[in-house]
C-alpha cells in the first residue's frame, strides 16, 4: 500500500479546535494521499466529525495547519436536514455543486441503488435512501477527495455491505483519497489503509492489524474489539462471494 | 385611458415583481424574513437621510440598510442575545430614530404614511429608471450567484466543503436584498415590503416542487398582485401598498385550497 509516487491531497498538522475554550481535538494530524482509505474511530465525542470538518475547511479558526492538494471534494456528512420550505427533488440535489450530466447523475444513484428516486422529494426520502443519496452526490462529481461521515447509517445490513464496497471500489476506480468515519469496526478493519484512533487526540494510528493490537485501542473499544480483525476476516471470505454484486435489485 | 402617473406606477410594479420572486424565494428558504423586515424598516431612517442631505433616496435607504447589515453581524459576534431579538432591536429602533429625525424637517412637505404602505401618484421618471435599472443588475447578480447561494441555503457545511464560498454568496445576497428594498419602498411602503418579498414566495411552494418551479411561480404571482392590487388602487382609491399585499393574501388562499386537493390526491 505505500505508495512514495502517489499525489498527497490533504495534510492536517497539529492541529488543534476550541469551542469555548474547550478543546474538541487536541494536536491531530494526518494525511491522505491518492487511492489510500483512511479511518477515523472513536467514541462519542471523541473529534471524529471535527477532524473531519477541520480538514475540509469548514472549521477555520485552528491552531495547527491544514493543507489541500485538491480542489475536487466530495463530502457526505454526519447530519444534513432540508426544511420543508426548500422544494427539492433528488435530480436537484445530484448538482448542487457542480453543473452534472443526466448520466452521470443515472449512473452515481445505479451505483448506490436508487435510481428509482431520481425524481422524488428530498423531504419524503427515509433515513437509508437519503444517506444513499448523499453518497451518490459526492461521488457523482468523481472527487479526489471523499469525506465520509458516517455514511451508512440507517441503512439495512445488506445494504451496509454493498456500500463499503462500493467505497472500496470507488477508492480504486476513481484514484481518490478517501477519509473515512465509522463505527462499525468489522468493516474499518478490512476495508482500510490506515486507522487513526480518535479521543480528543490521536490515541493511536497504524495499519489496521497493529492498531487492533494496540494497548490504547484495547483501553478504548475493550478486549472483545480486538478480536475483531480475524472475525471480520472469516466473515469477508463468507459474505464476499454472495454479496459480490452491489446491485440491490436483485 | 390610463393616466400617465398609472402608467408609471404599473411599469414600476410590474419591475419589483420580478425581482421579489426570485428574492423572496431565496428569503423564505433561508429563513431571512425577519432580517428582510428588519431591513424595510430601516428604510425610514435611510428616506429621511435622503431628505435631509437632498439625496437620491434609494441610494440613500441602501446605504443606510447596508450599515445596518453590517451592525447586526458585528452584533451577533459581540452580543449573547438571540437572532430575533437583536432583529426586533435593530428594525425598531432604527424605525424610532427615523420617525424622530422625520420631526426634525418640518420644513419640508412630507407624507409619512405614503412612506410606510407605499403612494403610486409619487412614481416619476427618474423611480422607474432607478427601479429598472436597479431591479435587473440584482436580478443578473442573483443569476450568476444562483449555484453557490443555492448550495450554501441547503447546506451551509457541504457548501464550505466543496469549495464554494458560501460566506462569501451570504454577503451578497445580503446586499442584494437591501438594494431590492431601497429601489422598492416607493410603491410598496417599508412596512409592506417584506409580504411582497414573502407571500408570493410561500403561495409558490403550495404548488410547486422544485426550486426553478418555486421561483417562476412566484413571479407569476407577484406580477398578478402587482396588477391586481393597483387597479383596485385606482378604483377604490386605497393605498397602493397594502392593495398589492392583499392581492397576495387572496392568492395564497387559493393556494391553499388547491395544495389541500392536491395532497389529498396523494394519500
Amino acid at each position: 500500500m505505500e505508495n512514495k509516487n502517489k499525489k498527497i491531497l490533504l495534510k492536517v498538522e497539529n492541529a488543534s479546535f476550541y469551542l469555548n475554550n474547550k478543546a474538541l481535538i487536541k494536536e491531530v494530524s494526518l494525511e491522505i494521499k491518492q487511492g489510500e482509505i483512511v479511518t477515523l474511530i472513536g467514541p462519542n465525542g471523541s473529534g471524529k466529525s471535527t477532524t473531519a470538518k477541520i480538514a475540509l475547511g469548514v472549521y477555520k479558526k485552528i491552531e495547527g495547519r491544514v493543507r489541500r492538494f485538491t480542489e475536487r471534494i466530495g463530502y457526505v456528512p454526519q447530519k444534513i436536514s432540508v426544511d420543508w420550505t426548500l422544494p427539492i427533488r433528488v435530480i436537484d440535489f445530484m448538482s448542487l455543486t457542480e453543473d452534472l450530466k443526466n448520466d452521470q447523475i443515472n449512473v452515481a444513484l445505479n451505483l448506490t441503488g436508487v435510481e428509482h428516486l431520481k425524481n422524488k422529494s428530498l423531504s419524503n426520502l427515509s433515513g437509508g435512501e437519503f444517506q444513499r443519496v448523499l453518497i451518490a452526490r459526492a461521488i457523482a462529481k468523481k472527487p479526489e477527495l471523499l469525506v465520509l461521515d458516517e455514511p451508512v447509517q440507517g441503512v439495512d445490513f445488506k445494504g451496509e455491505i454493498a456500500l463499503y464496497e462500493l467505497i472500496k471500489k470507488i477508492s480504486e476506480k476513481l484514484n481518490c483519497g478517501i477519509l473515512l468515519i465509522s463505527h462499525d469496526l468489522h468493516v474499518v478493519m478490512s476495508a482500510t489503509d490506515f486507522v487513526i484512533c480518535l479521543n480528543g487526540h490521536v490515541c493511536c494510528s497504524g495499519k489496521p492489524h497493529t492498531v487492533v493490537k494496540d494497548e490504547k485501542y484495547k483501553e478504548l473499544f475493550g478486549d472483545r474489539a480486538s478480536n475483531i480483525l480475524s472475525l471480520y476476516e472469516h466473515d469477508h471470505d463468507h459474505s464476499h462471494s454472495a454479496d459480490g454484486s452491489i446491485d440491490q435489485k436483485k | 385611458m390610463l393616466d400617465d402617473f398609472f402608467i408609471r406606477a404599473l411599469i414600476a410594479g410590474i419591475g419589483i415583481s420580478l425581482v421579489t420572486g426570485p428574492l423572496g424565494c431565496f428569503v423564505v428558504w433561508r429563513r431571512l424574513s425577519f432580517f428582510a423586515g428588519t431591513l424595510a424598516h430601516s428604510a425610514l431612517l435611510g428616506v429621511t437621510m435622503a431628505l435631509f442631505f437632498e439625496i437620491n433616496i434609494a441610494f440613500s435607504v441602501f446605504i443606510i440598510s447596508a450599515v445596518l447589515a453590517i451592525l447586526l453581524l458585528q452584533l451577533q459576534k459581540k452580543t449573547k442575545l438571540p437572532n430575533d431579538a437583536l432583529l426586533g432591536l435593530l428594525a425598531h429602533a432604527s424605525l424610532a430614530v427615523g420617525l424622530v429625525v422625520i420631526g426634525f424637517l418640518t420644513s419640508i412637505r412630507f407624507d409619512v404614511m405614503a412612506l410606510l404602505f407605499g403612494d403610486i401618484l409619487a412614481v416619476n421618471q427618474n423611480d422607474l429608471f432607478v427601479i429598472w435599472l436597479g431591479g435587473g443588475l440584482i436580478l443578473i447578480i442573483l443569476k450568476l450567484i444562483w449555484k453557490p447561494l443555492f448550495a450554501s441555503t441547503v447546506n451551509y457545511e457541504l457548501s464550505e466543503a466543496e469549495g464554494m464560498k458560501p460566506d462569501k454568496f451570504n454577503a451578497i445576497f445580503t446586499i442584494l436584498t437591501a438594494a431590492l428594498i431601497a429601489i422598492s419602498i416607493k410603491i410598496v411602503g417599508l412596512l409592506l415590503i417584506t409580504g411582497m418579498l414573502i407571500i408570493p414566495a410561500a403561495t409558490a411552494r403550495n404548488v410547486s416542487n422544485n426550486p426553478k418551479q418555486m421561483v417562476i411561480f412566484s413571479v407569476i404571482f407577484g406580477l398578478i398582485s402587482v396588477l391586481v392590487g393597483l387597479f383596485t388602487s385606482l378604483k377604490i382609491n386605497s393605498a397602493s401598498g397594502p392593495s398589492i399585499i392583499t392581492a397576495t393574501l387572496l392568492l395564497f388562499i387559493i393556494s391553499l385550497i388547491k395544495f389541500k386537493k392536491v395532497s389529498d390526491l396523494k394519500k
